[in-house]
């Protein structure tokens, strides 16, 4: 069923320039099967009832015709100047979602390649999708219609990648364009990887960036996987992420949110072995106009799995930030230990935070415990501190710095850390906390 | 009304939300004494330790606080702490992610600049603070910990010494420094405020118990009940409550106030 034929309408000109020909490709049918999906379930706007979404309203992303984007030839010191780098590290790039391979490193200690690449040689990627259930995500059922580019990656039994692969994504901000970036990342038994994986420009006018990320963590494997968005306040970015955790696997997740107009990040972790871990950490600045939606969902599948749930919000401006944490914990899934908690600093009273974190426990023997807070500081704090000669501003930013450094001082990355401490601590705003 | 007074509280009355706490305190802190306040709990003496380091939440409807000879009522905080005003906290506040070195620096150079000198340069600090820390026995990884942050009850208080120290004001209030201390952390603090003891300081000394009077020994001791100072006395005043509890000085014949 059609839900709304003019924003399905706007894909399918360039879906079948897309799709061309090549009824003979692996890709075809996979788009193909994608794009029916989309235009039966369309975007997922708010007045459907849908839970998922309650907060965040998609009608303007919906109404806009999003032309898929084309090559730029971005230099790589504009994309120095707003994304983590460090020469040393694996670098991938891709601008308005299509790689630059003049930007790019290969490594041959592991397998990386670009997507398009794939498709080109005819080389399937095997689990490609296995991770996205397209038919309930309208999103991810559009990026699927539109695999065109992104990263594959795969991580062979026992090795350790010790450099960060640092993967950008670049917008150049060509108005009402939209790329579908996608990630693929198996991480082999053993092994133990960190991947950064940046959003990052934009410009004056609207742009759309929708991306599907799948990791599949082996047994004992390690995923350090990091996020930064912080593009122009006149992009949409929609990221969906699933990770699927087996037997004594270990992802730690670090999510920071600078920067969009409407942002979005669903991750989902499927800890689908015994004595798997997973630590979700975020930390989100919504300023201005701003809104961000944090969708993080933790299904605890099979024993002894631990999971932690650390977010934090600093709001100010008009922003409105949206933090859905659920961990559900299944029958099977006995001597789970879990945590979760978003904490959020709102600085202006025209900012709003919905937080809502919730667990499903179906086991009965676990340990689970979660909270959410939402405040400004309170007077006793302040007080302690300009009992010390320090001035209300003053204190205000060493606690607006502190909040902030608790996500960002665990970093492990050396250069990322003082990336993000720069890149949040400089445009964290002048302020004074009242009483 | 003399000599070198550095404090000088002349009645004053305090509310919280229309509840007077004190009523009519009148007291002289000389430079170079040490005053301890004791009296029963509700009496009022936290909140004298808190209204003359300019705690908000307490209306004061009458009665002047000399500091220096100016009266600093109508000062912030943080103005009357750059003036040499300190209070040690009761219940000392825990600043998650604010690093306790970033906030003790952030805190002296308010302090110098308020003086008129330039911020501490960062190696001359580092010394400073190592050998403030070590006065107060500290385990130097509490100082590259958020403020307070999972530090225990004895901890906490050090960490008020090593701010005292480290701050180095005229005026201490110390307020239930004492309370929740065990014998051994209850000496090193006791060390602290000893140490920072001399003639040009005053010390004003809140404590519910005369323990803390075997290690400071108090030129002056005042007996504070229902917002009133009833009894004033010398260190053997101390001794006598603790035998005789503060029942005894509610009775008619002990609010005779002792010159």
């Amino acid at each position: 069923m059609v839900r709304n034929v003019s924003e399905v309408d706007h894909y399918s000109s360039d879906f079948q320039q897309l799709q061309g020909l090549n009824h003979d490709n692996w890709v075809f049918p996979i788009r193909g099967h994608a794009m029916e999906t989309f235009t039966g379930i369309g975007f997922p706007t708010t007045r459907k009832g849908n839970e998922k979404w309650k907060y965040t309203n998609v009608a303007p992303i919906a109404r806009l015709p999003f032309a898929l984007s084309g090559p730029s030839n971005t230099s790589v010191e504009v994309i120095k100047s707003v994304a983590p780098w460090s020469d040393s590290w694996t670098n991938v790039v891709f601008v308005n979602g299509l790689y630059r391979k003049d930007l790019s490193d290969r490594s041959n200690d592991f397998e990386l390649t670009n997507l398009a690449e794939l498709i080109e040689e005819r080389i399937p990627v095997e689990e490609l999708g296995s991770l996205t259930d397209i038919s309930d995500d309208g999103f991810a059922a559009l990026n699927t219609s539109f695999l065109q580019d992104g990263i594959v990656l795969r991580v062979g039994q026992g090795k350790t990648v010790e450099l960060p692969i640092n993967v950008v994504f670049f917008s150049d901000g060509t108005p009402s364009t939209v790329a579908h970036p996608r990630i693929f990342v198996k991480a082999g038994r053993g092994s133990s990887v960190s991947i950064i994986e940046s959003y990052v420009g934009g410009g004056g006018d609207y742009s759309l960036t929708n991306s599907v990320s799948e990791i599949l963590v082996e047994e004992d494997a390690v995923v350090n996987h990091y996020r930064f968005l912080s593009e122009s306040e006149h992009t949409y970015d929609v990221g969906y992420g699933r990770v699927k955790l087996s037997n004594n696997s270990v992802f730690n997740s670090r999510s920071f949110f600078k920067g969009a107009n409407i942002g979005r990040y669903d991750l989902n972790v499927l800890v689908d072995g015994e004595y798997a871990s997973c630590d979700l950490q975020g930390l989100y600045f919504t300023s201005g106009e701003q809104h961000m939606d944090n969708f993080i969902n933790i299904d605890h599948a099979k024993p002894y799995g631990t999971s932690n749930l650390f977010y934090k919000g600093i709001l100010d401006g008009k922003s409105r930030a949206v933090f859905g944490g659920t961990v559900l914990v299944r029958k099977p899934a006995q001597k789970t230990n879990s945590v979760q908690s978003d904490k959020n600093l709102i600085l202006s009273a025209d900012a709003e935070i919905d937080t809502k974190p919730a667990l499903f426990i179906y086991a009965d023997d676990v340990k689970c415990a979660h909270g959410a807070t939402a405040g400004n500081v309170d007077a006793d704090t302040l007080f302690y501190m300009r009992s010390r000669g320090i001035d209300l501003e003053t204190a205000s930013r060493l606690l607006i710095y502190g909040f902030a450094g608790e996500v960002i001082d665990k970093v492990e990355i050396p250069e990322l850390r003082d990336f993000l401490e720069e890149a949040f601590l400089t445009s964290l705003p002048s302020y004074s906390f009242g009483f | 009304m003399s000599k070198n007074n550095l404090l000088e509280i002349k009645n004053l009355h305090a509310s919280v939300e229309d509840t007077e706490i004190l009523k009519g305190i009148n007291l002289e802190v000389g430079l170079g004494e040490v005053h301890a306040i004791m009296g029963p709990n509700g009496s009022g003496k936290s909140t004298l330790a808190n209204v003359i380091a300019g705690r908000p939440g307490y209306a004061v409807t009458e009665g002047e606080i000399i500091y220096e000879g100016d009266n600093i009522l109508a000062r912030e905080p943080e103005i009357r702490a750059r003036a040499g005003i300190f209070l040690a906290f009761q219940y000392p506040v825990e600043l998650p992610g604010v690093r306790t070195w970033q906030f003790l620096k952030a805190a002296v150079d308010a302090i110098r600049k308020a003086n008129g000198e330039e911020e501490m340069g960062v190696r001359d600090f580092d010394k400073l603070l190592e050998e403030k820390r070590q006065l107060v026995e500290m385990d130097p990884d509490l100082v590259k910990r958020s403020v307070n942050e999972g530090f225990s009850g004895g901890e906490k208080k050090r960490n008020e010494i090593l701010q005292l120290a480290l701050l180095n004001p005229k005026l201490a209030l110390l307020d239930e420094t004492d309370s929740g201390l065990d014998i051994d952390a209850l000496r090193i603090v006791s060390e602290g405020v000893n140490n920072f003891r001399g003639p040009q300081k005053a010390i004003l000394l809140v404590t519910h118990y005369q323990r803390i009077l075997d290690y400071i020994s108090p030129d002056f001791v005042h007996v504070l009940v229902d917002g009133k100072i009833v009894k004033s006395g010398d260190a053997e005043l101390a001794l006598e409550l603790e035998q005789k509890g503060y029942e005894w000085v509610r009775e008619p014949t002990g609010t005779k106030v002792q010159s």
